[in-house]
């Protein structure tokens, strides 16, 4: 019976065997978990931070660059006799903190104790120094060098924008798995907008290491490495000079200034006041400094130039009288009498033609001009025509890049307010509103909203007598064919109704804005002075420069300093003419506007319209 | 009269052939399993296992020699003395060892450390084969059994002493030799039923599921078959016996093993639950094993043993190294030769003309079938972790020497297996 049990020794020895090649086969075959496993437990990834693109102005000037900063990580499985007090000594921190950093570091989603892991981020550099020269005593602690922004102005923060550490959010929404935890990004300006450009691409490189996390050498030779490539540099239409020169003009008061190069587009200035210092939000001092930026009642993060929307005053005259022009309900020769029915005005010639009228900024003129391009008697019905009447006007409008954004390369543009039919219909219902219910767009007032951007834009299409190119602040790529894409667009007014309103623009500096007088250069401008529910009058100048050969269009808004013709058109001026002739003679208008004390005593009981 | 002048004569050179491949294979991934890109030493660089190794298998050619020398009544004549000498050393060792790894079984001879324990395994396959083969044994005797169990106990007991649990478990493979002798197979089959209840009632969280299976499966056995009485109640106590060692496994667990065993199978049961803790040997295993795919990663490309993710990786997990740099197929190739040479062993058991070599030839193949069985399957997470070489592969000069004594004893039987007849 003993014969048959060798049978069955034999089947076990072979089923065994059976056994072990189905399992060897379901994990080396079928599970490619394993694989990936292995990889992971010995394939150590280097990054090597890329260098962020630089970031020069029109003239070549570097505005941004890359400063060295280090990190402390920590690879706590090799931490090997660590002398607490000798590492707190060495950082300058109390034993704890370090307790509470070890407890942080755990407390990491990520945590692994055999991985390299952030322990102290932007070590400072003295801090960096004493560490360096002592990090043989610490084994377990590595230092890891990568870069943060650093600027040479003090300028131009909200153009540039800052760059931060990629958030959750941001994360979340990185679908092409770009970033990773702990990766910077800009955050906002042209950071933010070229981010793809100025990023580059982090390069790898595989090394393998035993369970200790010593390195022994490239994997298959450094096959599959990548160098990190560095972001592209990007050349901007800033003039910083004229930039430098604008914040010292605008410091101390709330408003914005605009300056473009009317032949292409090309922002030459871009001011936000009040504004912060770029090199605040660099750097181990970001998070706290970011907190006070960010709850400072004066909101310095706030692009004034792309997102603060005003009532444009009196400024907005020149496209009405341009509008009724072209629509053939204004002449040269139109006249109206100086009324004050139903809007104010203030001393000057009267009865006013139509050249007389944008000199003076008559308000009784366009209130009665604006009814003429409203009510065209295209239907019998009041409120029909009215309708018909400002369809028309809006189409009109919205052809000088008037409400809506006109597509500035930076982030969160605002397209300011035009007022439609639709909006009306909305306020009033339909049928129910007429010209007398929306009168107070004559002047520049009511429902309308522009952004200083789009003053200034407003600016280069009067010097260019009908078009304009898409304001930008990003005009070529360094080492890169690509360029921005700059659009010609064409308002469909005649040429010659434009040197018509420039001429009296020419002018109107004589009658309204005689501050902004540059001797021997002729300028065309327009003054404002916006009514603002909540407090003193806006002051707001747009101007244009050299009249026959315009090289800068600008628009300034000086929120609360009352007559267009004092601040705004001040700060205009000396910016022309330190942009045109590179230097600045009139030093008494220069200490007014540094003064800044631009309202009149007795005025401000009062506020008035010019 | 002397017949046989060449010692070489009858050999049976398909084992042999079998053992240098194993022994030659086991040398290359030692080195593999050691070799540092980084350091270029070569495989005979004797600070390396892999060169240490080759002088193990020198050595390893003296002692075949030394056994094909001497004349084969030897050892059945000395198979007490040999047993005895042995046992002596490994209480020897219990008092001058040295402790190496937690276990107390190494006799430092200078540099080299000896593990008697290795070399008790054949003896012990001797003393058994000897016992049975004695004139007039008889398997049913109780009496026998008991002196078998002793015979077998004796080594167990001394190793257990010396903390190496691994070792002594080995001899319960004495087990299929007194199966394919006549014992009969409840003790066989009652054991690996309960190791396979216990892992079961491990792998199963909700222990009610077993004790309705196994009523379940009762109701049918006694519906199915005969009903008189005897088979009813034998079927119930059965029952209940499994019953009670689904019960015992905690206790088990919490109250016989140590702590270092109780994480073994519970790290055999879920290694995930504490990667980088007790579930760390497994998880690693698996995962050089795992990561070899079909064709493995080529000689010395492995990462995961050679950098130390694998412990012990030259010795009881070498079988990781050939997974990871040979793959599959390379598995394969080990497991065939293992399963080839076991099948061998039996065949040359069987053909033996007096029952003294066949019980013997038993006793090798069980020795092996154990460490085989054993040892690949703890590394690809089939058994808890339990610390025993794979013969011929694994770094170690008394396992090599230990596994060749076994296995040229046999061999030299087995050439002399016409002599016997002679002698009758």
């Amino acid at each position: 019976m003993n014969e048959g049990r060798k049978e069955i020794i034999r089947a076990m020895m072979v089923l065994t065997g059976l056994i072990f090649l189905i399992k060897l086969f379901f994990i080396q075959i079928l599970d490619d978990r394993y694989a990936q496993l292995a990889d992971s437990n010995s394939i150590r990834k280097e990054i090597e931070y890329p260098f962020r693109g630089l970031i020069y102005d029109r003239n070549g000037k570097l505005l941004v660059y890359n400063s060295p900063e280090y990190d402390l990580l920590i690879v706590k499985k090799e931490l090997i006799n660590f002398d607490s007090a000798a590492f707190c000594e060495a950082l300058n921190i109390s034993r704890e903190e370090l307790r509470l950093r070890f407890k942080e570091l755990k407390a990491r989603k990520e945590y692994s104790p055999v991985k390299p892991t952030l322990f102290i981020r932007q070590l400072s550099n003295y801090d960096f120094a004493k560490i360096q020269e002592r990090i043989d005593e610490f084994p377990g602690f590595y230092i890891q060098p990568r870069t943060t922004r650093a600027y040479t102005t003090g300028t131009l923060a909200n153009a540039l924008g800052y760059v931060s550490e990629v958030s959750k959010a941001q994360l979340d929404r990185d679908s092409t798995k770009t970033y990773r935890q702990g990766d910077y990004i800009g955050q906002s300006g042209i950071e933010a907008q070229y981010e793809s450009l100025l990023r580059g691409k982090r390069g790898i490189r595989y090394k393998l290491r035993n369970v200790s996390g010593i390195e022994k050498g490239s994997f298959k030779n450094g096959e599959f490495d990548t160098l990190s490539v560095p972001g592209q540099d990007l050349i901007t239409t800033i003039d910083l000079d004229l930039q430098e020169y604008g914040e010292r003009l605008l410091k101390g008061k709330v408003g914005s200034l605009v300056a473009i190069e009317p032949a292409t587009g090309e922002i030459l200035s871009m001011i936000s006041g009040p504004s912060y210092d770029p090199t605040m939000l660099t750097g181990r001092t970001f998070s706290s400094n970011f907190m006070l930026v960010s709850s400072d009642s004066t909101k310095p993060l706030f692009t004034r130039p792309l997102m603060a929307m005003y009532p444009p005053g009196s400024i907005f005259k020149i496209v009405q009288t341009l509008i009724g022009l072209q629509e053939g309900v204004l002449h040269e020769d139109t006249r109206f009498p100086c009324d004050r029915t139903v809007v104010n005005c203030h001393n000057h010639p009267n009865p006013c033609n139509l050249h007389m009228a944008v000199q003076y900024s008559c308000n009784p003129y366009f209130h009665q001009a604006f009814r003429r391009i409203i009510n065209q008697n295209k239907s019998p019905n009041t409120f029909i025509d009215s309708r018909i009447g400002l369809e028309n006007w809006h189409t009109y409008v919205s052809r000088f890049g008037l409400g809506k954004p006109l597509g500035v390369d930076l982030p969160s543009e605002k397209g300011g307010q035009m007022p439609s039919s639709g909006l009306y219909n909305r306020i009033y219902g339909e049928g129910r509103w007429k010209f007398s219910t929306i009168y107070s767009l004559a002047i520049g007032q009511g429902e309308m909203l522009i952004t200083p951007v789009q003053m200034a834009n407003l600016a280069s299409i009067m010097a260019n007598k009908g078009y304009y190119y898409t304001p930008h602040l990003v005009k070529e790529i360094r080492g890169s064919n690509q360029l921005p894409v700059v659009v010609r667009h064409e308002t469909g007014i005649e040429a010659k109704h434009f040197a018509f309103v420039r001429d009296a623009m020419s002018d109107a500096i004589y009658g309204t804005a005689q501050r902004a007088i540059i001797p021997g250069i002729e300028l065309c401008g327009k003054t404002g002075t916006a009514q603002n529910p909540h407090g003193y009058d806006h002051s707001v100048f747009m101007a244009f420069a050299p009249k026959d050969d315009p090289k800068i269009a600008i628009a300034v808004y000086v929120e609360n300093a009352g007559w267009g013709g004092r601040a705004a058109a001040s700060i205009a001026s000396l910016m022309i003419e330190r942009y045109l002739t590179g230097e600045v003679k009139r030093l008494s208008l220069q200490d007014y506007v540094l003064k800044g004390e631009f309202l009149d005593k007795i005025l401000l009981t009062a506020p008035s319209t010019e | 009269m002397r017949r046989y002048t060449d010692i070489t004569e009858n050999m049976d050179w398909l084992t042999v052939v079998i053992y240098l491949v194993m022994v030659v294979l086991g040398w290359l991934n030692i080195y593999a399993a050691v070799y540092d890109e980084t350091m270029h030493q070569s495989i005979f660089d004797l600070s390396l296992n892999s060169g240490r190794q080759l002088i193990f298998i020198a050595a390893a050619a003296v002692i075949i020699l030394a056994i094909l020398i001497v004349d084969m009544r030897f050892y059945e004549a000395a198979a007490y003395l040999i047993y005895g000498s042995i046992l002596f050393l490994m209480l020897l060792v219990l008092v001058i060892g040295k402790e190496v790894g937690g276990n107390k079984a190494w006799l430092g001879i200078g540099s080299f450390g000896v593990q008697p324990s290795e070399f008790a395994k054949f003896a012990t396959a001797l003393v058994v084969a000897k016992f049975i083969g004695s004139v007039g044994f008889r398997m049913d005797n109780l009496r026998n059994q008991m002196i078998l169990f002793v015979m077998m106990g004796i080594p167990m007991l001394i190793i257990l002493a010396q903390k190496d649990t691994g070792t002594a478990l080995v001899f319960t493979a004495f087990v299929l030799v007194f199966f394919r002798e006549g014992m009969s197979p409840f003790l066989m089959i009652v054991g690996i039923a309960s190791a396979f209840i216990f892992i079961l009632t491990l792998l199963v969280e909700n222990e009610l599921y077993l004790y309705g299976g196994v009523a379940v499966i009762l109701i049918i056995t006694i519906l199915t078959g005969k009903k008189n009485f005897k088979r009813i109640a034998l079927l119930t106590v059965g029952a209940l016996v499994v019953a009670g060692v689904i019960q015992s496994v905690d206790y088990v667990i919490t109250d016989i093993l140590k702590p270092h065993q109780q994480n073994r199978v519970r790290a055999l049961i879920n290694p995930e639950a504490d990667p980088l803790g007790y579930g760390w040997n497994v998880t690693q295993s698996k995962i050089a094993i795992g990561s070899g795919g079909f064709s493995g990663k080529g000689f010395l490309e492995g990462t995961q043993t050679k950098f130390d993710f694998v412990p012990e990786q030259s010795t009881d997990f070498i079988f990781c190294t050939i997974g990871e740099e040979h793959g599959w197929i390379g598995s394969l190739v080990v497991v065939g030769l293992f399963v080839t040479l076991l099948l061998r062993i039996i065949f040359l058991a069987e053909r033996q003309k007096n029952r003294f070599a066949r019980v013997y030839g038993y006793g090798v193949a069980g020795i092996f079938f154990f460490h085989f069985a054993i040892n690949i399957g703890m590394t690809i997470g089939l058994f808890p972790v339990i610390g025993i070489p794979l013969p011929f592969f694994s770094y170690g000069g008394s396992a090599l020497w230990g596994f060749t004594v076994l296995l040229f004893i046999l061999l030299k039987l087995d050439a002399h297996r016409g002599q016997v007849l002679q002698r009758l």
